[in-house]
Parts: structure tokens; sequence; C-alpha cells
């Protein structure tokens, strides 16, 4: 009753606002640029989403899943198994790298350390570093330095330095939403800073922390200037650490490149955008679970 | 023993916060000591002032890429941020709570998007249709522009919205309580106030174009020439060490690390602002 009320008062009828816009027409213009651009935008995203799938749709052929990739078929399906591959390793370094570094910035650090402020700074310079760049240092370092040639491994590590900054300030946010509370308990309980980190406090950070990984896998999986000169482009299986593989975002790049494989790579846009798509969803989820708490 | 452990895991710890540390100065170190060579060999002036660019000639002269860069990051900018503040206006103060709902998931789709799709889809709808309109090849300083304006969006909208956001709520009661419009008081008080916050994001905006390779090499025709026209195709730095990598050798793979010093060194002047624009508008609103 109580709400309905003070909506009345606050709410215009249209005949009002239309009374204002008359009275002030800089402002109706305003109004409609705003709407527009809100509308252009969301435009652009339906149509490139809608686009990729209706092209993409029909030529998503059985053979492009063959086991096999061979320039007949151009299958899709090792980059498909690459891509996890690649996934797995990349999240297995920077995973527990970005929590325990995580953990020292919020747990073990004074605020406004020194050490703090520099970390801080250079996982921003981090993140506004160019994927190109990334990969020219993976080439530089683990290509030439290492001699790994182009490997999943090369690729996984640059990748890794990639994600990082993702996963830090995810997790650090997590942490920080931690209430102190839960601290003092485990603290009061007799438990050491150790033992209240990873029995109270990393636990209940869980859902920022997997926000953070999620988001990490979706640049993984549509990374490709930082991947071709460290993981190369060999489209099979790979046999060990160093052999040379190309993702899925790779592969579409080399269709494209080769310029013969339109309709395939209609098809792989499809597959990407899928991927992306259920990543999405899961993170807002996510975000949304993370709001509720 | 406990004891032992705890100051153990510490060190642990403090070692994996420094790592990010190690790594930037690791890609400073490496991209710098194997590019700022090369450029004392081409030489700085014809390295940066060169307008030839031929490898097999050893001509190393990277104006057409770095001017190639800034055009199409600046039609970027001239696309992209008049729609993504508005955008951003939109979200933070005009729309309904529920449209809310669909339409933040909607730009956070748009930023995860790979930039390789972004560029097959400027492949066969932008350049296409650029075709028709102005003839040639459709491949063009223009193309490259909406595409990374489009890119860019997301990015603006959200350090723009959350800058939006940040403004106390006084700000735009007491503007309506003098009598102005929901939009000037939008328009005259918010959003002067979410001044630096904006900036920041127009600054990340123009990292992200700059830096952008995969989506840039589909749609810019990648010549290495001067352009005399927005309708000409360019090349830009990423695109030249993108394209040329895998069979450069000597100093001709040199010169491509220092282009990416080059770009580099755009980067870090970009973060650099990007870090005093955010603490202004920290500062600014408390």
């Amino acid at each position: 009753m109580d709400k309905t009320a003070s909506k009345a008062i606050n709410v215009r009828s249209f005949r009002q606002k239309w009374k204002d816009y008359r009275r002030h027409p800089g402002s109706l213009i305003l109004f409609l640029l705003v709407c527009l651009a809100a509308l252009i935008t969301l435009a652009v995203l339906f149509f490139l989403v809608v686009y990729i799938l209706v092209m993409g749709i029909p030529n998503l052929k059985p053979s492009l899943f063959a086991w096999e990739y061979n320039s007949t078929n151009v299958s899709m399906t090792p980059a498909i198994i690459n891509t996890v591959i690649m996934m797995v390793i990349t999240l297995l370094i920077a995973v527990p790298l970005g929590i325990c570094s995580s953990v020292y910035m919020v747990e073990y650090a004074k605020r406004g350390s020194k050490l703090v402020r520099v970390v801080r700074v250079t996982t921003e310079t981090l993140q506004g570093i160019p994927s190109i760049v990334f990969g020219l240092f993976g080439f530089l370092v683990f290509v030439l330095l290492f001699k790994w040639d182009y490997s999943l491994i090369a690729g996984a590590l640059t990748l890794a330095i990639m994600v990082l900054p993702v996963i830090m300030r995810t997790t650090e946010e997590a942490l920080l939403a931690v209430p102190d509370s839960y601290r003092e308990g485990s603290f009061g309980l007799g438990a050491g800073r150790l033992r209240t980190v990873f029995k109270v406090v990393l636990p209940s950070a869980v859902p920022g922390i997997l926000a953070g990984i999620i988001l990490s896998i979706g640049r993984i999986v549509g990374e490709t200037a930082a991947l071709i000169f460290t993981a190369g482009t060999v489209a099979e299986l790979p046999t060990s650490l160093t052999s040379s593989t190309r993702t899925l975002a790779v592969h579409m790049y080399a269709l494209l490149n080769e310029g013969l494989y339109v309709e395939e790579a209609y098809a792989t846009a499809v597959v990407l955008l899928v991927v992306v798509l259920i990543i999405n969803l899961i993170s807002s989820a996510l975000g949304r679970k993370i709001a509720r708490n | 023993m406990r004891k032992y452990k705890e100051s153990l895991m510490r060190i642990v710890f403090m070692l994996c916060a420094c790592f990010s540390i190690f790594a930037v100065a690791m890609i400073c170190i490496f991209l710098f000591a194997n590019g700022v060579p090369a450029i004392a060999e081409i030489g700085a002036g014809k390295f940066l002032g060169g307008t030839v660019w031929r490898p097999l000639q050893d001509l190393f002269g990277i104006l057409p890429m770095i001017v190639g860069s800034i055009y199409v990051t600046a039609g970027a900018i001239i696309v992209g941020v008049p729609i993504g503040i508005f955008c951003a206006v939109f979200m933070a103060r005009f729309c309904p709570k529920r449209l809310h709902r669909f339409l933040k998931p909607a730009i956070e789709l748009l930023a995860g998007i790979p930039s390789i799709v972004y560029g097959f889809f400027g492949l066969v709808v932008i350049v296409p249709v650029m075709q028709k309109i102005f003839g040639g090849s459709g491949k063009s300083i223009l193309t490259a522009s909406i595409l990374l304006g489009i890119m860019i969006l997301p990015t603006i909208i959200g350090v723009a919205e959350s800058a939006l956001r940040a403004v106390p709520d006084s700000y735009y009661e007491g503007a309506l309580a003098l009598g102005a419009t929901h939009e000037r008081s939008v328009f005259k008080a918010v959003l002067p106030a979410a001044k630096s916050g904006i900036m920041a994001g127009v600054v990340l905006g123009i990292g992200r174009a700059i830096g952008e390779t995969m989506a840039v090499v589909m749609v810019a025709g990648n010549m290495a020439v001067m352009p005399d026209s927005i309708l000409d195709g360019v090349r830009t730095l990423t695109a030249n060490v993108v394209l040329e990598m895998g069979y450069a050798t000597g100093l001709h793979r040199d010169a491509l690390i220092a282009t990416a010093v080059v770009l580099f060194v755009f980067i870090l002047i970009i973060n650099l602002s990007f870090s005093l624009l955010k603490g202004k508008g920290r500062a600014n609103n408390g």
C-alpha cells in the first residue's frame, strides 16, 4: 500500500512527461539519443550472434567433427580437444599462483604496504598489455630461449601470465568480501593464520574465485594472437607437452588465412560463440549467487 | 613445527604475489633487450620516421604502421565513445531495473566474444557493405574503425557506468529540486561529476583498440604504406608483427620485435594515464 502511494507521487503520467518535453526540447533529444545508443549496442550484439548462428549452423557437418584432421574434412575435433588441454594446463599454473598471491595481498600484507602497491600497479599493467605482446614475449622466452619450439607448454605458460591478473583481481574481491567476524571466530577458537585461510576464508570465497576462473576460461578459449607464435598451428592431437597444437580460435584463424574454408570458418565461429554464450551464462548465474550472499 | 609451517607458507604466498612484478619486469627486459638494439642498428630516425617498409631490401620504416595504428584507434574512439557513454548513461540512470538485468549480461557477452569472431564478422558483413558503398576492396581505416568501435563498447560502458553510479544521489536530487528535467540533471550534474571515471574508461578503450590484433588484420587491408584517405587500407603495429613474425629471420625479426616495443611504449603511456585518471576519480568521490 505504502509502496504504491510513493510510486504515484514519483511517477508522472505520459501526458505530463510529454508536456515537459514540449517545454524542453533539448531534454527530449538527449533522451532519444540515450535510448538510441542503448538500442544500437543491443542491435549490434543481436545481429552478430544471430548472423553467425544462422549462417553457421547449416555448415555444421558431421565430417567437421571427425576424429582425425586432414585437408579434405578440415575436422575441428583435434582443435577442440587441444583447447581443453590448453585450458587445463593454463589453469593448473595460473589458479594456484593467483589464489596464493591474492591470499598474501588480502590476508598477510599490511594494508597500504609498499609491496602491495607495487603488485597492484604491475597487475594492472599486465591487464593492459595486448595479447600480441604476450605472444611475442612467449616466443622470445619459451620458444627461442628455452628451446621448447612451438609447443603446448609454451602456449600454456604464456596464457597463464595473461590470465593471472584476472584471477588475482576476482579472488581478491572475493576474499575482501568475507566478513572479518569469520576470521575472528576462527582465531578465537585457537586456529592459526594458515588454518584460518584454508579452512574458513577460502571456502567461503569459492563462488567469487570460480567466477574469476570462468572469466579466464573465456579468455583462453578466445585467444589467438598470443598462441600463434607460442603453441603454433599444428592441427593434430598433442603427444607430449612439447608438441605444437592449435586451439579452436587459432584453427579458425588458420582456416581464414588459407582462404578456402569460409564455410568451415562459419561452423567454427558457431562453436566458439556457443562456448562463449555458455561461459557467460554460468558467470552471470554465479554473479547473481554472489550478490545474493 | 606449526610456527615453522606458518612462516614458510607466508614466504610462499609472498613469492606468489611477487610473481606479477617478476612477469612485468621480464616482459620489459626481453622486449627491450631484443628490440632496442635493432632500433639502434637501423637508426632511430630511419626506423620511427621512415615511410618505406621493405624487409627484403633492409628498409625498415614503421611510420606507416604508427600512423595506421593512430588513425584506426582514433576512428574507433569517434565511433565507440559517444555510443558507449550514452549507453552507460542509459544503463545507470534511465533503464528500468528489469531491463538492466537483461542488458548487463548482454554487454558482458559483447566483451566475451573472441576477437577472431569479431574479425570474421567484420570480414563477412562490414567489408562487403563498404565495398558496395565506396567501391574498392572494402578493407580500410573506416572498416577497421567501425569494427574496433564496436569492440571497445563494453569496456567503455562498463567503466563509465560504474563511474556514473559512484556519483552521490544528492547531486542528481539537487539538480531536480532546482527544476531541471531528468535529462538535464543527469547530463549537467551527474555526468560532469563522473568525468574522470568516464575518461578512464575511454583511455582503457584506447588501449584495447591500439592493442587489438586479430580483428584488425582481417579488415584493415594490411598495406604497409602511408594512407591518403580513410578509405585506404592500412597496416597497424600489431598487424605488422602478426603478419610477418612467422617467417622473419635476422634483422627482420628484430625489427618486428622493435615494432612491438613501440606498441608496448604506447600501451605503458596509456596504462599510466588510466591509473592516474582512476586515482583522480576516486579522490573526487571521497
